[in-house]
Parts: structure tokens; sequence; C-alpha cells
């Protein structure tokens, strides 16, 4: 990612004083847990999915490399090819090359993750080659030139107004009494601009939500159809994937589109699943002639090998951001990282290195609230405090309140004396206190009364109190 | 009893009371409203004098080695009772769920901390769970809501029974507010080292909490309560804030937290 080096809490800081910003995340929010707790009110058995799904998913990458081949045999067998890149480099070049040898001009786009990942666009245009994003909320980004804020959900941090505007500034020409103050006038709009597009592409990109290695196929989750125009209606079809995202088996691939749709956007089934196997075939009366995946690694074998193993059983459905109340009160942008979010607060310092992405793993409350979530049941919580002992142990990443924290652990390790330090912080916050109840400014507790008073202390410490109220015997 | 309880030829439980340091420093109503809980339930309650904390602050910052000696500290001071029984959900859930995992490693320690964690417990689940306590016979007059602390709720699966003990609390009217289950934005050092975005999650709560119209909060954790009450001194906001153990005890009489003589 390019741009200011801004850190999170300065961004953090912007976010919260967005109302629009602020206004989109609570309604995200207040919907989603409303609605997924119907979707598992008529799910008794989610629970037995998520551990299927959690199980297919670490068989999938406890033989990743057996299965890679046998999916890449399986696609040759069809008649497509594979392509192998390192990182996301190498994937920049790979399909950028094979869009220069389809001879494109312009290229269709459904919604990937791994082509932000990878910032496949830019190296596009800079390539000649003008990228046309067809998801609603990926077009409507890169209309405004920004990136997506959440994983299924790109533009949700935007409202129908400033759509609309936008729209009026892009497509030219609008009829200014036209309405497009309602998601179906603005949906309408998109796909009368989207529609010639779609028939312009030499080439299509898509994503891939699964990888399927006994049939070689791609599958492809959307609620919009717009990846299936992407992949049919072009000369070429060029699939990017991370190699994560490899399943053994059809049933495999199924049994993760159950908890997918309903994790990402509770719904039971999203309106297209689609599976890709190969070129069109000779009989067929339309579809690509060619047919490539593109695998990219960037740092997922490296991970394999780690104590973050875990996070590649992600799905990529985002209901880890849908529900954190700490992406709920700054958004996806905070984060300024691909993924954001817990699973980003994780995947990121291992794509990104830690020390640019030291602040993810530390802004959470540990709630715990994603790992609740997460249909793949990946420990969040934990593993970014495994990302805080590495920071911890790390003399050129700096942790907020280290000092603090050593010289508290350096007291808490020595009872007696912490009793006595403990009793006379406690007599000297009583006297700030006064009657009030309440402490509105303490200077060594900035980060506290910044935002809220310190209730007082009652008085006295409770262990002390009682041992002057009861005879126990000395322990 | 009716709980899982087994009755030992020593006689009634011996508890070892984890006051929690926020409860020894701030609250210690708290801490004697959970011995009075205990000991009207036929425990005998030991308040060891040399607790101090359990050590997260230390172990969520990444500073293992501090949690681990703090630990080892804990399991030598409470390892001889019955049970250790801690007025919070986060600090029961540190003995419970964390301690094994990091001494696991320590061969000196591990067995020790994974025996010390399985008799480890938050009070209202101890009372339930264990005891098999269906009401504690305490008076509330009002309305109160309550507020699920995150580690007590996702790791010891605490939920049902504070509500249950506090509906069998006489004059007291439970009203469940909207995404109890949500986190108050307290979060440990989290609160300090990203303060606004702590506010903007208590100022959330406080919404949802001022939606129901009860006059007091209840939550089982020092840390949830003092932010709730802390912001909402701050920012104005008309609730009570008060441990669920005072409420269960019928030590409610005082002032709440954060509130003027």
């Amino acid at each position: 990612m390019t741009g200011p080096a801004v850190a999170f809490p300065e961004r953090a800081k912007a976010a919260l004083a967005d109302p629009v910003l602020g206004t989109a995340l609570a309604k995200l929010q207040s919907e989603f847990r409303r609605d997924r707790a119907a979707m598992l009110s008529r799910m008794p058995e989610f629970e037995a999915l998520r551990d299927r799904a959690m199980a297919i998913r670490d068989h999938a990458l406890a033989r990743l490399d057996a299965l890679l081949e046998e999916f890449e045999r399986n696609v040759i067998a069809a008649g497509g090819h594979v392509h192998w890149c390192r990182d996301a480099a190498e994937a920049r070049e790979t399909v950028t090359a094979l869009c220069r040898a389809a001879g494109a001009t312009t290229a269709a786009k459904s919604k990937s993750m791994l082509s932000e990942e990878i910032g496949l666009n830019a190296a596009l245009a800079e390539a000649g080659i003008v990228p046309v994003e067809t998801d609603l909320g990926e077009y409507i980004l890169q209309l405004r030139r920004e990136t997506p804020s959440h994983i299924v959900m790109p533009a949700i941090h935007l409202n129908a107004g400033q759509i609309g505007e936008t729209f009026r500034e892009s497509h030219g020409g609008l009829d200014a009494d036209r309405d497009l103050g309602d998601p179906d006038a603005l949906l309408a709009e998109a796909r009368a601009t989207l529609r010639r597009r779609f028939l312009e592409a030499d080439v299509g990109i898509t994503g891939a939500n699964a990888l399927i290695a006994e049939t070689g196929s791609i599958m492809l989750v959307t609620n919009e159809g717009n990846a299936d125009l992407v992949h049919s209606l072009p000369k070429t079809h060029i699939a990017v994937a991370g190699i994560e995202k490899i399943v053994p088996a059809l049933d495999d691939a199924m049994a993760i589109v159950r908890v997918l749709a309903r994790s990402a956007t509770t719904q039971e089934i999203t309106s297209y699943t689609t599976l890709v196997t190969g070129p069109a075939r000779e009989t067929d009366a339309d579809g690509p002639r060619g047919f490539h995946v593109v695998l990219v690694d960037n740092g997922r074998s490296t991970m394999l090998a780690g104590p973050y193993a875990d996070v590649l059983r992600c799905i990529r459905c985002g209901a880890c951001q849908s529900l954190c109340p700490v992406y709920g009160a700054v958004g996806g942008h905070a984060y300024d990282a691909v993924y954001a979010g817990p699973v980003g607060a994780v995947l990121t310092p291992a794509l990104d290195g830690l020390k640019k992405a030291a602040h993810l793993p530390q802004a959470s409350s540990f709630c715990g609230q994603c790992e609740d979530v997460c249909p793949v049941r990946i420990p969040l919580p934990s593993l970014m405090r495994r990302l805080r002992e590495d920071s911890w142990r790390r003399p050129d990443i700096p942790v907020a309140g280290k000092r603090l924290i050593r010289i508290w652990a350096w007291a808490a390790r020595r009872p007696t004396l912490y009793r006595l330090v403990q009793r006379i912080e406690i007599a000297a916050l009583r006297l700030l206190a006064g009657r009030r109840g309440a402490i509105r400014s303490l200077p060594f507790a900035a980060g506290w009364t910044a935002a809220r008073d310190f209730p007082a202390p009652e008085g006295g410490g409770f262990v002390d109190r009682w041992h002057a109220s009861r005879r126990e015997p000395r322990s | 009893m009716t709980g899982n309880h087994r009755q030992t030829e020593s006689g009634p439980p011996r508890v070892g009371l984890f006051a929690t340091c926020l409860v020894d420093a701030v609250r210690p109503t708290v801490g004697f409203a959970a011995a009075k809980l205990l000991e009207d339930a036929g425990c005998i309650v030991s308040v060891p004098r040399r607790q101090a904390c359990c050590g997260q602050p230390a172990y969520n910052a990444g500073d293992r080695e501090n949690a681990a000696a703090i630990a080892r500290q804990v399991v030598g001071l409470f390892e001889s009772f019955d049970y250790v029984v801690s007025p919070s959900g986060s600090c029961a859930a540190m003995l419970r769920r964390h301690y094994p995992g990091l001494l696991a490693r320590d061969p000196d320690w591990a067995e020790r901390a994974r025996a010390l964690g399985e008799k480890s417990w938050e009070l209202t689940s101890f009372l339930v769970d264990v005891l098999g306590a269906t009401a504690t016979g305490a008076r509330f007059a009002g309305t109160a809501t309550y507020h699920d602390s995150c580690s007590g709720l996702r790791e010891l699966g605490i939920a049902g029974q504070p509500r249950a003990l506090l509906s069998a609390v006489a004059g007291l009217e439970l009203r469940e507010h909207d995404a109890a289950d949500v986190c108050c934005g307290f979060g440990g050092t989290f609160c300090v080292k990203y303060t606004d975005i702590a506010a903007a999650m208590t100022d959330r709560k406080l919404a949802a909490i001022g939606d129901t119209g009860a006059e007091t909060v209840l939550a089982g954790d020092m840390g949830c309560l003092m932010a709730i009450a802390g912001r909402a001194r701050r920012t104005g906001a008309r609730i009570r804030v008060r441990h669920v153990a005072e409420v269960l005890a019928g030590m409610a009489d005082g002032p709440a937290l954060g509130e003027g003589e």
C-alpha cells in the first residue's frame, strides 16, 4: 500500500470524527447482528458446520503441496493453465503478461481481495490495460479512487448520497433531475454503464472462493452475477487466488459455501455460486477460449510453517469485521491495510511485516467476538496476543506502556511492596476525589482521564480490611 | 448443595478468594460481598494476604516472562484450597484458561497450573454451577440491566448464571439492553492505549443501557464497571454502576461506583 505514512491512532481519530462513517458502521453492525441471530435461529447445526469447515481447511493446509499439484493436473486436463507466483510482483507480472498475450486493452474484473493484495489494478493500468471493476461496491471505489474497507462489503463506509454524487461526476450526461437517491436507482445506473464494459473487455479477471483439487475447478460466490459475466464473456479468463484457497473435493467446497454465505451476508446461499472448470469446450456455444489460474503464495507458505498458520484457514467472509467493536468504531480504512479488522490484524503483519503493522494487533480489547463468529474458528485473539509477544521482544518496535508494565510487574512480583504502594495510591486518589466520588484528571493516568473520570476508591484495600476484621491463619 | 461440589471428608469447601487487584484497590465492598455469598452458601473463605494481580496486563501486553512469574506466584498462593473463586470473569479466565498454557513448558509448574485452573471459578458461575445455588435471598428495589463482560462470557460461558441469581432477587426488575454481549470498551490497557476508540465503544454501550431506562447497570468485572462508570461521569449519562455481587449479597446500599457521598 502506498500513501502517506499516517499511523493507526491518527487515522482512527479522523474516522471517529466522521459522522457519515459512524452512521454507516452502526447500521452495518446492528443489521448484521440482527440478521445473523435470525440466521442462527434457523440453523441449529451451525456449530457442527463450523467444525466441519475448520476440519476441511486444516486438512487442506496440511496437504497443501499435494493438493495444489493435483489441482494443477486437473486444470491442465480440462484445457487450462496454472501459473505459480512466489510474491505480489510475480503475480502482477504474470497477469499483465497474460493480458498482453491476449492483446487486451480492457480487463473486466470481479471482486478479488487477492488482486487488492497484489496491487493488480495499478500494474494493469501502467501496462496500458484498463481494469474495470464490475462488483458494484468495487466499481464505486474505483471511480472514487478508494480501497475496500470491508472484505465482502467493500464500499460499506459510503452512503447512497455519496455514491449518487460519484456517479454524477463520473458518468457524465446524467440528467440533473434523475433520482439517484436509493440503492435500486444506483444499481440500475451502474448496471447500464457496466453492461457496455463487459462486452468491450478482452480479458476477464476473477478471484476464487475455493480451488477444488479433484476437478481443477474454481468456485465463485457472488450476489450480483457479475463474476459470471466476467468469466464467460471475454475470450480469456484469468483467476487469481491465494494458494491457501485449495480444498480437496467438491463436497468440501459445498461445506465451505454453507458457512461462507451465512457468515458473510447471513444468507443461506448467495444468488450465484459458480464452478468453473477449464475454458469453453468445442461444443459450448460461448465461454472463454483461454483459462488461466494464477496461484499466489506471497508469504503464505512461510506462514504455514510458523505460529500464525491458523489464519490461513480464513475463507474471507468478513464476519469478524462486521461484528468487531473496534472495526465498528473506526471502519476499515483506519487499518491502512488490504485486510482490516481482526483477521487483518493478524494477516497484515504476516504480509507487510510486523514493524509496519505493529499497531493492528495492539488495537484490540480482546473481547473475543471475532473468534466466536469465525466460521473456521481462527483463534484471532490468541494470534494477536502472540504478535504482541513478538513486538515485546523486538527492540525496533515501540510498545506503548512497556516501561510502565515492567515497573508494575516488578511490583506485582513483590506483594508486600505492592500492598504498601497500593495503600499510598488509595489515599492519594481519595484525597483527589474529595466528595465527588470520581477524579477528572490524573497526570499519571492521562490515557484514562482523557476520556473518562476515574472512579474513586472506597478507601482501604480489601485484603487489608479483611484481615483487620477477621482472624485468619497467616497465609 | 445440589451442584457439582462433592463433600470431602474435610467438610465444607475451602475457598481461596482471589479478590482481584481492582476490587482490592477500588471497591472492597465487592470483596466482602463475594465472601458473604460464599459463606452463606456454606464455604469456608480465606483471603491470602500476599495476593496482588493475576498478571493479565503483562500477559496481554506480550510480556510472557513477567506474566509467567506472576502466574507461578498465584498458583503457589492458592493451590492448597479446594477452590479459587474470583469476582471477575476476566481474572478467573486468566487462571482457568491461560495459566495452564502459560506454564505448560515449565516442568515444575505445568501440572500445578493445570490443577489450579481446574478449580478456579468466577463467583456467579461457582455459586450456580458448582454449589447449585438458585437464589441468594437478597432484596434490591429498582431496575437494572446486566452487561456481559467479554472474558467471562466467551472464555467461561458466563451468561445464564448471573441472570438466574439476579432474577431471584426480590424487588429487582431486570431489563436486557441491546447488544449486552458487546464489549464496553475497557479491554485492560486497550482503553488507555486507544482512548478515543475505547470511549466510542463505551458510548455505544451507555446508549444501549440508557435505552432500557434502567437505573443501574450491573456486571461481573470491575474493569468494565470502571470504564462504564468513568465514562458515564464524564459524559453526564445518568446511570448507577455496581458489581453484580453487591446486589446479590444485599450490599448495594452505599454509593454506586464513581458516585459522590
